[in-house]
C-alpha cells in the first residue's frame, strides 16, 4: 500500500493537478519546489488559482505561461534583486492575461494555512491594523474577542485542492523528512485535499535520519513523493546545495522582455522531458552553479 | 577619511541597537545595520528573521530572508506560523527594524502599490510581514534612502501602519508599541513629534545641510530647534561594515548583499 505514495513527478502532476485546481506551491525561500512548476507548466495547466506566500520565479513562470487566473498571496517579488516581471505585467497590463489578486500578509496566510490543517473555518490574529488591505480584500474581516472585546482580523482558512513543497529525505514508505527553514511546509499539506513531495532522496527508513521532534510528514497523510534531485533549485535545500543566487539576478533579465521569457521558457521547460533535461539545457549556457555536476550533465 | 551616504545611513542605523535587544529584521538596509550592531558594540543583541530564525548571526548578508547563512548559525529555527503567533505576536520583539519603498511625514508605510489599487501604475511586492512587526514590535525603526520619491506628502497605500493621521490616530487604532520612533536615511534622522506624531528632522550627517534633506521630502519638513550632526564614522565602524560587504560579495559570487 504505503509503496504506492512513490511516483514520478510526471505522475503526480497528471492525476492529482486539473485544470481550475486551487494550487499551494510553498517554500519560504528554501525548499520552493521549482521542478514541480516547471512541470505544472510542461502539462500546459490552466485556470489555475495559486496561492503562495512568497510568489517569486516559480509563479513567475507559471502566470507568464498563462497558467494562473487568480493569485493569493503576500509578498510577490525577487527577493534581494527586485521585481518580478510577469507577475507586475500581468497586474499592471493583463499580460497574457488577466490575474486576479488576493493580497494578504505573511502572519496572516501562516495563520491562514494553520486554520486549515486544524479544519477550522477561520484564522484570526492581531493585525492589519491601520492597513489599507482589509479595504481592498473582502476576505479580511474583524471580529471582537468574545471574552475581551479586543478586535482581532479574521480571514478564511486556505484548504487548497493540491499542496506541492519540496523536502530532503523520503523513505521507501513516503514518509518524508524536513530541516532546515521549515516555513510552512507542514501546515500547507496538511490544509491541503492533496499533496505532492518532490525530495532530494530516498533512504531505506526515515528514523535512521529523523531526531526526535524532527518535521516529518508520514506517508500516509501525502498523496505523491517523488524523487527529484536538485528539485527546489534555483532555492536550496539545506544540507544539499546552496540558494544559487546568480540565478536569481538573471531571472531578472530573462523575464523582463515578454519575448526573451516566452524564448527561455521554450526552450529550457517546454523543450526539455524532465527536471533532469532542464538542468542540462540551463547549464549548458552557464546559468547553474549550485547543482551537484552529475546533474548538470 | 571618505565614506558614502548609504555607508553613513548603515552606521547610523546600527549604531541605535543596543547589546541585549530582540530585533526583528527586514531583508536589505535593516539586515545590513543590524548585523553591523552585532558584529560591532551589541555582539549580544538577538536577530530574529521572519523565515523562523532566531538568534542569527549569518557571516555574510542574506540576499533572501532564508538564506542557509541564517539557519546555520542561529539558536533555534522555528516554522513561519510560530515566528509570527509566538515571537512577535506575543510580545518578545523590541524593535522592528523595516525598510520601506515610501514614507508619509506620520510615518506610515507604503511596499503595496503606487497608483490606484485595481490599475496600479507600479505595482510593488506586497506587505510580508511588516503591517504585523509595525503594530506588535515594542518600537519600529525605518531605514530608506531619503528622496522625494521616497518620502511623499501622500501615500497612495498605507500597507503598514505608522502613526495615521498623527497625534493620538495610532493609539486609537488599538495597534500596540510606541509605532516609529526613528527614521534614519542617508542624510539624516527623523523622529516623531511628542503631540502631533509628525516626523521631524531631529540629525544631519556630516556634510548634509538642512536644506538638502528639505529639498528630498515630498512635504513642507520641520526641523528640530536641537538639531544635531551625526558623529562621522569611526575606522572601526567603517572596516566592519567594508568588510562584512567584501564578504558578501565574494560569498555570493559576484552579488552584493542588500546594502
Amino acid at each position: 500500500m504505503a509503496t504506492q505514495k512513490l511516483s514520478t513527478l510526471q505522475e503526480a502532476v497528471q492525476t492529482l493537478i486539473h485544470d481550475g485546481d486551487s494550487v499551494a506551491l510553498e517554500g519560504f525561500t528554501h525548499l520552493i519546489p521549482s521542478a514541480a512548476g516547471h512541470e505544472i507548466i510542461r502539462q500546459k495547466k490552466r485556470d489555475l488559482t495559486l496561492i503562495r506566500m512568497t510568489p517569486d520565479l516559480i509563479y513567475d513562470m507559471i502566470i507568464g505561461m498563462g497558467g494562473a487566473s487568480r493569485l493569493v498571496f503576500s509578498w510577490g517579488g525577487n527577493p534581494g534583486v527586485g521585481s518580478i516581471h510577469r507577475f507586475r505585467d500581468a497586474i499592471e497590463r493583463c499580460w497574457p492575461q488577466p490575474l486576479a489578486i488576493e493580497e494578504h500578509s505573511h502572519a496572516d496566510m501562516a495563520a491562514r494555512y494553520q486554520a486549515g490543517a486544524s479544519g477550522l473555518p477561520f484564522a484570526v490574529m492581531r493585525g492589519y491594523v491601520g492597513s489599507d488591505l482589509p479595504r481592498h480584500n473582502p476576505n479580511i474581516r474583524f471580529i471582537e474577542c468574545p471574552f475581551t472585546g479586543e478586535r482581532l482580523a479574521c480571514t478564511p482558512a486556505i484548504n487548497p485542492d493540491v499542496a506541492v513543497i519540496h523536502a530532503q529525505k523520503a523513505d521507501r514508505k513516503g514518509n518524508v523528512l524536513i530541516s532546515g527553514i521549515v516555513g510552512v511546509q507542514k501546515e500547507v499539506v496538511l490544509a491541503a485535499r492533496r499533496s505532492i513531495v518532490t525530495v532530494e532522496e530516498i533512504v531505506d527508513d526515515i528514523q535512521d535520519h529523523a531526531q526526535m521532534n524532527s518535521v516529518v510528514l508520514p506517508g500516509w497523510v501525502l498523496s505523491a513523493v517523488c524523487h527529484v534531485p536538485g528539485g527546489a533549485h534555483p532555492s536550496y535545500a539545506h544540507g544539499y546545495y546552496k540558494r544559487d543566487n546568480a540565478f536569481y539576478k538573471a531571472w531578472d533579465a530573462i523575464a523582463r522582455d515578454r519575448d526573451t521569457f516566452l524564448a527561455w521558457m521554450d526552450k529550457h521547460v517546454m523543450g526539455t522531458a524532465d527536471f533532469a533535461g532542464f538542468c542540462r539545457s540551463v547549464a549548458a549556457e552557464g546559468l547553474i552553479g549550485t547543482l551537484p555536476e552529475e546533474l548538470c550533465r | 577619511m571618505s565614506y558614502t551616504p548609504t555607508e553613513l545611513m548603515t552606521i547610523n542605523a546600527a549604531r541605535k541597537l543596543s547589546d541585549g535587544q530582540v530585533c526583528f529584521v527586514g531583508i536589505g538596509l535593516p539586515s545590513a545595520a543590524a548585523n553591523l550592531a552585532r558584529l560591532t558594540h551589541a555582539p549580544e543583541v538577538v536577530l530574529i528573521y521572519e523565515s523562523g530564525t532566531i538568534g542569527a548571526r549569518p557571516d555574510v548578508l542574506p540576499l533572501s530572508i532564508g538564506d542557509g547563512e541564517l539557519a546555520e548559525f542561529a539558536d533555534t529555527v522555528v516554522s513561519v506560523p510560530e515566528i509570527f503567533r509566538y515571537w512577535l505576536q506575543g510580545g518578545r520583539v523590541d524593535v522592528g527594524f523595516l525598510g520601506a519603498a515610501q514614507i508619509d511625514r506620520f510615518a506610515n508605510i507604503n511596499t503595496t502599490v503606487i497608483g490606484p489599487y485595481a490599475s496600479p501604475r507600479t505595482r510593488l511586492p506586497g506587505a510580508g510581514g511588516a503591517p504585523e512587526i509595525a503594530s506588535s514590535a515594542r518600537e519600529v525603526w525605518i531605514t530608506l534612502r531619503q528622496t522625494k520619491r521616497s518620502f511623499v506628502d501622500r501615500l497612495d497605500f498605507i500597507t503598514s501602519a505608522g502613526f495615521l493621521d498623527g497625534g493620538d490616530a495610532r493609539e486609537r487604532s488599538g495597534a500596540r508599541g510606541a509605532g516609529p520612533t526613528a527614521v534614519i536615511t542617508d542624510l539624516g534622522v527623523l523622529a516623531p513629534d511628542p503631540v502631533t506624531k509628525e516626523l521631524v528632522l531631529t540629525a544631519v550627517h556630516p556634510g548634509i545641510d538642512v536644506e538638502q534633506v528639505r529639498a528630498a521630502t515630498g512635504w513642507d519638513l520641520k526641523v528640530s530647534s536641537d538639531l544635531v550632526v551625526t558623529s562621522p564614522p569611526t575606522e572601526a565602524e567603517l572596516a566592519c561594515l567594508r568588510d562584512l560587504h567584501a564578504r558578501t560579495l565574494r560569498a555570493h559570487g559576484g552579488e552584493a548583499g542588500g546594502d
